[in-house]
């Protein structure tokens, strides 16, 4: 079976099947490893990812500010970012969502009361109190009624002028999303691992993320080869 | 015929501290399995308590209050407070629930940590640890599958302070005089 996101040609390249000459995966993402066990098979890879290396330009010159990770504690980012002297915050946002809803119901993420007590667990901070964060694709697993109140909250508790990091898949039929764990290799590449395939709430183009970002100073677009959307928001 | 010549042969002496060499292979390929099983050059990877000169906490145990250990502290109950080991290492157990706030040279969590913790040397989070709180630390090690939630401070240690400068001798007393002698000389 191929692999969908950034893995679509890792097979091909590893087991054959690929002419010589061609190049290899390595343009789209480098396998570093592969998890054996199970039915379905998920790797490791490394590519360069401009995203990153502009949320972190913007940052570069400063020390001691604070960004707030949606994507769990990982040994990588929490290095990474705290070895630039800045002050980490660490939001499992996924496991809040599935202990606050449950898996895929997107219509219990409808109901007000469930939204204001979700936004208490995950993003209850004041206001302008992060530099930056690093949404990654959370936003893509929210229906509609929740997004929209998580980008409120978001653009709220992030500082005017600062800095958020989303990254949304770009082809609009997928019908299940590779679901990633992101690593930051260094300032411009990440470590991309997918750990299994989830159903997205919403899938959105540019116009979609212009219109939700729609408060933002700007909303800067990077189209990776692998149908990933990066996207640097400036509050 | 050679079945009959080995079995008289007698058990070969094992020397002491001197590891067996692998056995020839045996023409029976189920013998061969057997003593093959037991070796493994892979360490498997378990928690071992290390009560061994710690105080414990069993984890049928519950503790409401403050906690100041002088010594390295397992905890594998339930403890709700204060826990001060500000010398020494503090390991919350697999089924250590710690409500409190924590201060300490070095804290290695397996279980869950409700509350705020300063580890002045390290702080470990194992995989399916739970913390829940701000750590303050020099250096953190998160496994994956570790859940977190909250602030990290990295710590930097403070370079060791210089000796102050001793302070530059005096003017020599000749060297003042003109200073005071000159004043009147101005003032004319």
């Amino acid at each position: 079976m191929p692999f969908p996101g950034p893995l679509k040609n890792f097979m091909r390249g590893s087991r054959g099947g690929q002419p010589a000459g061609e190049k290899s995966a390595n343009a789209a993402g480098r396998p570093v490893s592969q998890q054996p066990g199970g039915a379905q098979k998920f790797t490791t890879t490394t590519r360069p990812s401009r995203g990153i290396e502009e949320f972190f330009n913007s940052i570069r010159d400063q020390s001691g500010l604070t960004i707030l990770d949606l994507g769990s504690a990982s040994q990588q980012n929490v290095s990474f970012i705290t070895n630039l002297g800045h002050r980490l915050y660490a939001e499992d946002f996924l496991r809040l969502l599935n202990e606050s809803f449950g898996p895929d119901d997107l219509a219990a993420q409808s109901n007000s009361g469930s939204i204001d007590y979700f936004l208490r667990q995950a993003l209850d901070y004041p206001e302008g109190h992060f530099d930056g964060v690093l949404i990654w694709d959370v936003l893509e697993y929210l229906a509609p009624a929740l997004l929209a109140a998580v980008v409120e909250r978001l653009m709220k508790i992030a500082r005017p002028k600062g800095y958020m990091l989303a990254f949304f898949h770009s082809d609009d039929k997928l019908e299940s999303v590779p679901f990633y764990t992101f690593r930051i290799q260094d300032m411009n590449s990440l470590q991309v691992a997918q750990t299994s395939t989830r159903k997205p709430a919403q899938l959105f183009n540019n116009r979609s993320l212009e219109r939700l970002f729609g408060r933002a100073e700007s909303v800067k677009f990077f189209l990776t080869r692998d149908r990933l959307r990066e996207v640097i928001v400036k509050v | 015929m050679w079945n009959k010549r080995r079995e008289e042969e007698p058990p070969k002496p094992i020397s002491q501290g001197i590891v067996p060499a692998p056995a020839p292979p045996a023409p029976n390929a189920v013998e061969v399995k057997k003593e093959a099983t037991p070796m493994s050059s892979m360490p498997v990877r378990t928690f071992e308590p290390e009560s061994r000169g710690a105080a414990t906490i069993g984890k049928s145990v519950k503790v409401v209050g403050q906690i100041f250990a002088k010594e390295d502290l397992y905890v594998d109950g339930a403890v709700e407070g204060t826990v001060e080991a500000l010398e020494h290492k503090l390991t919350i157990g697999p089924h250590g629930t710690v409500h409190a706030g924590i201060k300490a040279r070095e804290v290695l969590a397996l279980g869950s940590i409700q509350g705020n913790v300063e580890a002045t040397e390290r702080i470990e989070i194992r995989k399916d640890a739970k913390l829940m709180g701000d750590i303050r630390t020099a250096r953190i090690v998160i496994e994956d599958g570790a859940y977190f939630k909250g602030s990290i401070d990295i710590i930097r240690p403070e370079p060791a302070k210089v000796a102050p400068k001793p302070p530059a001798p005096a003017p020599a007393p000749a060297a003042a005089v003109p200073v005071v002698a000159a004043a009147p000389d101005i003032k004319r």
